[in-house]
């Protein structure tokens, strides 16, 4: 669950998890989190909580909300941002990703709506006022525990940075009109050939560039040997021959 | 005008770079112009049940209603409130069949799973959906998402709660507010669409819309137009490429010419003695 640390000068003063929908900021005692100074308004700001997001939304306070620096009257609030009020700083933290049952994180779930849904394990909040966006809003089914015992270990996805940057490439057109161009592969898809006639696809991937034959009754050929209609890894220099025309394939230094 | 010819198709499902298993399903009668998705969720392995009892009994039922024969009698309004009774009735047997399941087997229970199904008839494709399973269609060189989802985020994105830039950066993306299988009854959402010659036809679950932005599979789908099983081995490649967090499945149905059901006198003699 997200929580907020409040500071003020670098001093840590409380720590308070996000567990309502509807967390009041603001000097007045009445507030869920209570900054007890001057430059606070009675109720400054409210921090609405809908499972796993939390937006802040500044009520109209004489001095303001700052997120990151910035004047904001609602922000959709990321980890480890830093809500300023006056003097006071609060840092969100929210790292559901990586806590326990993670395995569950990206499992689609099912939420009801209120009538049919089973009662909440926790003690329900009390009902948020009318004006509230969050109070349409039901709650998620939690998943069984046999769901839980049942979901595969986390395991990290390999995220597209974890491998070396790609060098850029591109190709040189050898033979026909248009010998000496040359081409440079910056989208993740480049068509070459003549439609209708012989067309390949060169895909640039995270582990590098492939070529694909798309369409036409032939293969276009790589370094002299038919493609076939798999996709073929490029390497420097490699020679490519479509619709009549050379190309060369070339990493740029 | 023989249908299966004016509608090429492809589809690919594979259970992505993190699952074990694959939980979605796909399943077509070109023959009808019929094409279903769905991705199925619960404990142990009960998603693909779902999501296979929901695909093969769909698929089954409306094959069984949709006598092409009779159809082509029927004049294209009556042919459109056809194909939109007939997927209400079958969604809604599906519907009964996974609940009774998940009712009656505690293996199963909780089980449930999206839907995506589109019939495509006449120049028309009549699509129903519940749940985040999508349809998108490329006309010219436009992407448009035809279905909306049913899902936390889309709600908050209508009441404006949050931006589309901001949806991208949700922790509750996965969320569906509807599911076939979860309730007794189940109200599927359905649209009747008008189909043009070129148009790109795309179900996918939410293991490829997650993975792959809009922009990427619209730059795919335009640039391997002529070849669709390539275009649905790139989508579900990218989505790998690009993490491959959960099931991806792609069904890509390309309308190469248009499917008008004549409708001249002399065609409705002829049908009375096909």
């Amino acid at each position: 669950m997200a929580k907020l640390i409040l500071s003020v000068d670098g001093q840590v003063l409380k720590e308070h998890t996000l567990s309502k929908e509807r967390t009041l900021i603001g000097r007045k005692p009445h507030n869920d989190i209570q900054i007890d100074n001057l430059a606070v308004s009675g109720e400054h700001a409210a921090i609405i909580t809908i499972l796993n997001d939390s937006f802040i939304e500044d009520l109209g306070s004489t001095n303001g909300t700052l997120v990151n620096g910035k004047p904001v009257k609602k922000h959709f609030l990321q980890n480890n941002d830093v809500i300023e009020i006056g003097k006071h700083k609060l840092k969100y933290f929210n790292d559901a990703p990586s806590q326990a049952g993670a395995a569950d994180f990206e499992k689609t779930m099912i939420i009801r709506s209120p009538a049919k849904a089973a009662p909440p394990p926790v003690a329900a909040p009390a009902a948020p006022a009318a004006s509230d966006p969050a109070a349409s809003i039901s709650r998620t089914i939690p998943p069984t525990p046999e769901v839980r015992a049942a979901a595969p270990p986390p395991v990290q996805p390999t995220a597209p940075q974890d491998h070396a940057p790609l060098p850029d490439a591109a190709i040189q057109v050898l033979s026909g009109a248009a010998a000496g161009r040359t081409l440079d592969l910056t989208k993740n898809l480049t068509t070459i050939g003549k439609p209708g006639l012989q067309v390949a696809v060169i895909t640039k991937r995270p582990n590098g560039y492939f070529i694909t034959h798309v369409e036409g009754g032939t293969f276009p050929s790589l370094n002299g040997t038919s493609l076939g209609a798999t996709a073929h890894p490029l390497g420097d220099h490699d020679m490519i021959e479509i619709a009549g025309v050379k190309m060369e394939f070339f990493f740029k230094p | 005008m023989n249908i299966s010819q004016a509608l090429q198709s492809a589809s690919l499902t594979d259970p992505g770079r993190v699952r074990d298993h694959n939980e979605d399903c796909i399943e077509s009668r070109p023959e009808i112009g019929l094409y279903v998705l769905a991705d199925g969720m619960g404990g142990y392995n009960a998603g693909e049940v779902a999501s296979g009892m929901a695909t093969s009994l769909i698929a089954d039922g409306v094959v069984e209603g949709w006598v092409p024969r009779e159809v082509d009698r029927l004049s294209r309004e009556e042919a459109m409130a056809l194909a939109d009774k007939l997927l209400r009735e079958q969604i809604a047997r599906a519907n009964t069949a996974v609940f009774t399941t998940s009712q009656n087997n505690p293996e199963c229970a909780g089980m449930g799973t999206t839907l995506v199904v589109c019939v495509f008839y006449d120049n028309f494709v009549c699509v129903g959906h519940i749940g985040d399973s999508r349809l998108y269609r490329l006309r010219a060189d436009t992407l448009e998402q035809v279905t909306r989802d049913h899902s936390l985020l889309q709600e908050q994105l209508d009441s404006g709660l949050i931006t589309p830039e901001e949806a991208k950066l949700s922790q509750n993306r996965n969320l569906v507010t509807k599911a076939l299988g979860i309730d007794p009854e189940v109200e599927p959402e359905l649209h009747v669409h008008e189909t043009v010659e070129g148009d790109l036809y795309l179900l996918c679950s939410d293991g490829l819309n997650d993975m792959v932005d809009d922009e990427e599979i619209r730059l795919t789908l335009v640039t391997l137009r002529s070849n669709p099983s390539l275009s649905v081995q790139q989508l579900v490649q990218a989505a790998n490429d690009n993490g491959g967090r959960d099931n991806v499945s792609a069904m890509l149905v390309s309308v190469t010419e248009p499917f008008g059901v004549p409708r001249g006198w002399f065609a409705r003699f002829k049908a009375l003695f096909r």
